[in-house]
């Protein structure tokens, strides 16, 4: 009972908020202040998802089925990329720099280059959505590796356990929380590079449908599609969020949060 | 069964040398608990870190059983001041890796487990998580781990260091019960005179920086032992003779 009204508490400002921000926006749009072909009223926009849902969801299926493939392709990379580096202190003294400068390489470079070495096909899009998930995974992994408790350390080499067993039971579930919270960035990341990906080759996905609608002075469309992208986004966040959950059993409640 | 020879350790840092251990020579018979008392920043932690392996001996020679093991690792069974339970682990799981990495069979080592912490009473907490024990729980389980680990040699680092007063004065007794049931080869560090003579066969008293042993006691009482060696005038003469040595 008293959690449901704390959460209650805490869900009301935010929900009056995007009322306001909502009914501020329909009239703006309502008395023409702005021009509607420009800025679709959010009424119109419920109504476009409304009548054309049939072809949202063929657009969001799309989606979803390349940035689920490139966010677990960019998890494996990133989690192997991780364990190596952490094995191999040589190699990691010699990536790192080159993978943080790798960062700095702009999306939008990229992926006209992926589409012409690789073609119009799925492999450069999700090889864009790896590339851009890879590395928060990848550093996040690295850092929960090496961030392990020295009494622990120190009991475990008392014992007399190998590099392997240590690795087993010691380094990787201490790595388990800071590897989540870089698959929890990921997540979203992947969402947002498949967008990307999809303006290269626009026929189907959602940022592919996002451009056309745009072209063609579509705005409820592509809001439409805007609006499907964040609750994409969301979910894939609240999913990595639930697999921890299941996976990190051992904190007490308050902080699995 | 255990003996240390003539051990020697320095620690080089930023250019000076600080000597850690100079020539410290002592030994561990079957089936006897051993202390070793100590200022604090003796080198006693030291100490520990060179018989489990971990780090590398300047001098000096460790035997067990008959064996040189300097500088190997996997000779001992530990039980550190930090319960050190891993927290992703049921204290069952727990106290089973120890065995385990000690190359004991997982279903043995899981079926082990459970029948001592029945044995003691702990029996409830087998499938709980660590987080859920109290500090005193913690250390009984982490105790339990070392004593049904197949080594024959203890190491206790401190092992109530970091508990309450009454708390501790509750697992003194407990340890000393369990422990004069099961008899195993115990060295144990602490800083406290009154568990050194409680729980001892024989106490070595260090001086620090570096550390060298300065005393050796024998502990008279008989066992069982109780814990109202307290009033007893031996264990008060035994206990002052003993601070004095750590004051001077």
């Amino acid at each position: 009972m008293e959690n449901k009204r704390a959460l209650w508490r805490s869900l009301l400002p935010p929900v009056i908020m995007l009322a306001v921000i909502f009914t501020v926006w329909e009239l703006i749009v309502r008395f023409e202040l702005v021009y509607s072909w420009l800025i679709p009223s959010p009424l119109g926009v419920l109504k476009e998802m409304a009548i054309g849902w049939e072809r949202l969801l063929e657009h969001w299926l799309a989606t979803m089925q390349l940035t689920v493939l490139g966010f677990l392709g960019g998890a494996v990379c990133g989690i192997l990329l991780g364990m190596v580096l952490h094995f191999v202190p040589l190699v990691r003294q010699a990536m790192y720099p080159v993978l943080i400068l790798s960062q700095n390489i702009p999306v939008i470079v990229i992926a006209p280059i992926l589409t012409m070495l690789l073609g119009f096909g799925l492999l450069p899009k999700v090889l864009l959505i790896i590339l851009v998930c890879f590395f928060p995974i990848c550093i996040a992994m690295l850092g929960g590796l090496a961030q392990v408790d020295q009494g622990l350390r120190n009991y475990m080499g008392m014992i007399g356990s190998s590099r392997w067993q240590q690795f087993v039971h010691l380094e990787l579930p201490s790595s388990l929380g800071s590897l989540f919270s870089g698959l929890k960035i990921a997540a979203s990341y992947s969402v947002l590079s498949a967008v990307v990906a999809e303006w290269l080759s626009p026929k189907v996905g959602l940022g592919g449908y996002m451009i056309l609608s745009s072209r063609g002075y579509m705005p409820e469309r592509v809001f439409a599609a805007v609006l499907l992208i964040v609750l994409t986004s969301l979910l894939l966040f609240w999913l990595v969020s639930l697999v921890e959950r299941l996976l990190v059993r051992w904190r007490p409640r308050k902080e699995a949060r | 069964m255990l003996e240390l020879k003539g051990l020697q350790k320095s620690f080089r840092s930023n250019g000076t040398v600080r000597e850690v251990l100079r020539d410290i020579n002592l030994n561990v018979m079957d089936g006897e608990f051993v202390s070793i008392i100590g200022p604090s920043g003796s080198g006693k932690t030291t100490l520990f870190q060179l018989i489990g392996g971990l780090q590398q001996i300047d001098a000096g020679e460790i035997w067990l059983d008959g064996v040189n093991i300097s500088g190997q690792k996997g000779h001992i069974a530990y039980m550190p001041q930090q319960a050190s339970l891993l927290p992703w682990y049921s204290v069952k799981q727990n106290i089973a890796l120890a065995l385990q990495i000690s190359h004991v069979p997982k279903s043995t080592a899981l079926k082990q487990a459970e029948q001592w912490l029945q044995q003691v009473g702990l029996a409830e907490y087998a499938n709980e998580y660590p987080h859920k024990l109290s500090g005193g729980m913690s250390q009984r389980v982490s105790f339990l781990r070392a004593l049904l680990s197949p080594q024959k040699l203890m190491l206790l680092d401190e092992p109530f260091g970091a508990l309450d007063a009454l708390t501790r004065l509750h697992m003194q007794r407990w340890l000393l019960s369990i422990w004069e049931q099961h008899r195993r080869s115990v060295l144990l560090v602490t800083h406290s005179i009154e568990e050194a003579l409680l729980l001892s066969d024989r106490i070595i008293v260090f001086a620090a920086n570096p550390a060298t042993v300065i005393d050796e006691i024998k502990v008279p009482f008989a066992r069982p032992r109780e814990g109202e060696l307290w009033s007893d005038s031996t264990f008060n003469e035994l206990k002052q003779r003993i601070y004095e040595q750590l004051d001077a």
